[in-house]
């Protein structure tokens, strides 16, 4: 299906206090895709995400989401099709419960009541969180907050899922339980992480990012193995490639 | 600096209460998610009942003091039915009462009209008014606390959204109820990083302080737009969605109608006096 496609082109961004964050970035993500996007910090890796839905709009260039090209007029329509998970879950669970916050979404999507209470079952169920339903977020863990958080994000159904850093607080074990439930998801996939482990088992290519500029676009298994290319930018070979 | 040295006296302890105030927040939230009877009736019963109430007990003369003393009896049974801890309401009670007692203080002075009490003793009419101020006011913090003690502060938002309070409202309290929390935890950081590093004195005064409060705005400004990102994300177009949730059942009605009884009944009967003859005419 091609209208799932993530298309950058000529995208460069300028934030109001001057500093350029992306400049003349262009790749396209078909569909059912996962990809890693890597790079030091301040390498431009959330402002790229903040494109995707209309959060900030490219300074020159286009942002093509499925069929729509991103404007003002279609940020509404676009929004729908991506589902950006943050970094910190405390900024994306906005609500008193869990309950209210998956249901913000397809409340807004204009759907009925039913409707909207089989979606939070669903879409908690999916993270195996059910039982976390009427709890406010306050009394909860940050694995299961997290947890909510892209329950929140599925219960919307897009076509696309992005996410800044997913497994940032999270202890091993809900790491792995991550990682896992990632897996699970055929939607197309962006994650941008400095965990280089879990794009290579969540992923299958991988965008380095450099001063707004990219400057390595490839499958997981060549650039992820790239030693030089690697500490060029601030990161390392993932700890599994260490061992041998 | 005078006015620094005054503050390093006091600081250190205010420190301490910052920890403790925020578990006494995260006390009574606990508390508001009980199962009891008085936890599952429906927060727009309570809510109008407590309503009533507060305006039933502030409508009393001000030389009134036998006629509410039977108004006890609702918080009391508010509390033994809905387990909540009798010290822990007494506590917040006794914290706020300076405000009351500031009010009322100057009443014996003020109004020094002679009141018969009791044969031989009489007063001025004063302290009468004066212990009135002090009941109606117990009667009506103690209610309002135990309204948010058995109730958890989300259904109270849409009890209030239910009952016609417009979104805009409804929506800020909610915010405020999920991220008094947060800002708690954040404050609560950064004061025990500065504690960590001022060694003993420097470090704790005003200035530092003033400046802790610049950045922790700033902190907040910053997850502010973050957060409104988020709602954006999720096709947030200026209206707060919200769902229908509760449903009135018979228990809901029996309490709001034994709690309108209850206060119509001692609102216009003077109940003590009643109790009392009674009871004299028993003895006699």
């Amino acid at each position: 299906m091609s209208h799932h496609i993530v298309e950058f082109k000529n995208v460069s961004f300028r934030y109001p206090d001057g500093t350029e964050a992306l400049r003349d970035i262009s790749f396209r993500i078909t569909h059912g895709e996962s990809v890693g996007i890597i790079g030091a910090n301040g390498a431009g890796k959330s402002t790229l995400l903040m494109h995707m839905n209309g959060y900030l709009m490219p300074t020159s260039g286009t942002v093509n989401i499925g069929d729509l090209y991103l404007t003002r007029q279609t940020r509404q329509e676009i929004r729908r099709k991506v589902g950006i998970v943050f970094q910190n879950p405390d900024d994306q669970l906005f609500m008193p419960t869990v309950f209210e916050d998956v249901a913000f979404g397809p409340l807004n999507l204009g759907m009925d009541e039913t409707a909207v209470k089989e979606r939070v079952d669903y879409a908690l169920n999916l993270v195996n969180g059910l039982e976390l339903k009427n709890k406010p977020p306050h009394h909860l863990s940050s694995g299961q907050k997290s947890a909510v958080a892209i329950a929140s994000v599925i219960a919307v159904e897009p076509d696309i899922l992005a996410m800044d850093e997913p497994a940032a607080n999270l202890d091993p074990r809900s790491r792995r339980l991550l990682i896992n439930l990632l897996k699970t998801f055929e939607h197309s996939k962006i994650i941008a992480s400095h965990d280089l482990d879990l794009i290579m088992d969540v992923c299958h290519r991988c965008i380095v990012i450099k001063e707004g500029i990219v400057i390595a676009d490839g499958p997981v298994s060549e650039i992820l193995t790239n030693k030089i290319l690697l500490e060029e930018n601030n990161l390392e070979l993932p700890l599994s490639l260490q061992r041998n | 600096m005078i006015f620094n040295k005054a503050i390093k006296g006091v600081l250190p302890e205010g420190i301490m209460t910052f920890d403790e105030k925020y578990y006494n927040i995260g006390f009574i939230d606990q508390l508001s998610y009980k199962d009891t009877f008085v936890h599952r009736l429906d927060p727009r019963a309570k809510l109008i009942a407590t309503l009533f109430f507060l305006f039933t007990v502030v409508s009393f003369s001000k030389y009134e003091i036998a006629a509410l003393l039977p108004f006890f009896l609702y918080p009391m049974l508010l509390m033994t039915i809905g387990e909540i801890p009798f010290m822990f309401i007494f506590r917040k009670v006794i914290m706020v009462s300076p405000f009351a007692i500031f009010i009322g203080i100057f009443n014996p002075l003020l109004d020094s009209a002679q009141v018969a009490v009791f044969p031989e003793l009489t007063i001025s009419a004063g302290w009468i008014s004066f212990l009135s101020i002090l009941i109606k006011f117990t009667l009506t913090v103690s209610t309002a606390l135990l309204l948010i003690a058995t109730t958890s502060f989300p259904n109270v938002c849409h009890g209030l959204r239910q009952l016609g309070l417009p979104s805009l409202f409804v929506s800020q309290l909610s915010f405020l109820y999920r991220y008094i929390f947060v800002l708690m935890e954040e404050t609560m950081r950064i004061v025990r990083a500065r504690n960590m590093r001022s060694y003993g004195e420097r470090g704790k005064g005003i200035r530092i302080f003033v400046r802790i409060v610049g950045t922790l705005f700033i902190r907040t400004v910053e997850r502010a737009e973050r957060i409104y990102f988020a709602m954006l994300s999720r096709g947030f177009q200026g209206d707060m969605p919200s769902l229908k949730r509760f449903h009135i059942a018979t228990g809901d009605i029996v309490f709001a109608l034994s709690v309108g009884v209850f206060l119509y009944v001692f609102r216009l009967y003077p109940a003590t006096q009643i109790l009392g003859r009674f009871v004299q005419g028993v003895f006699s």
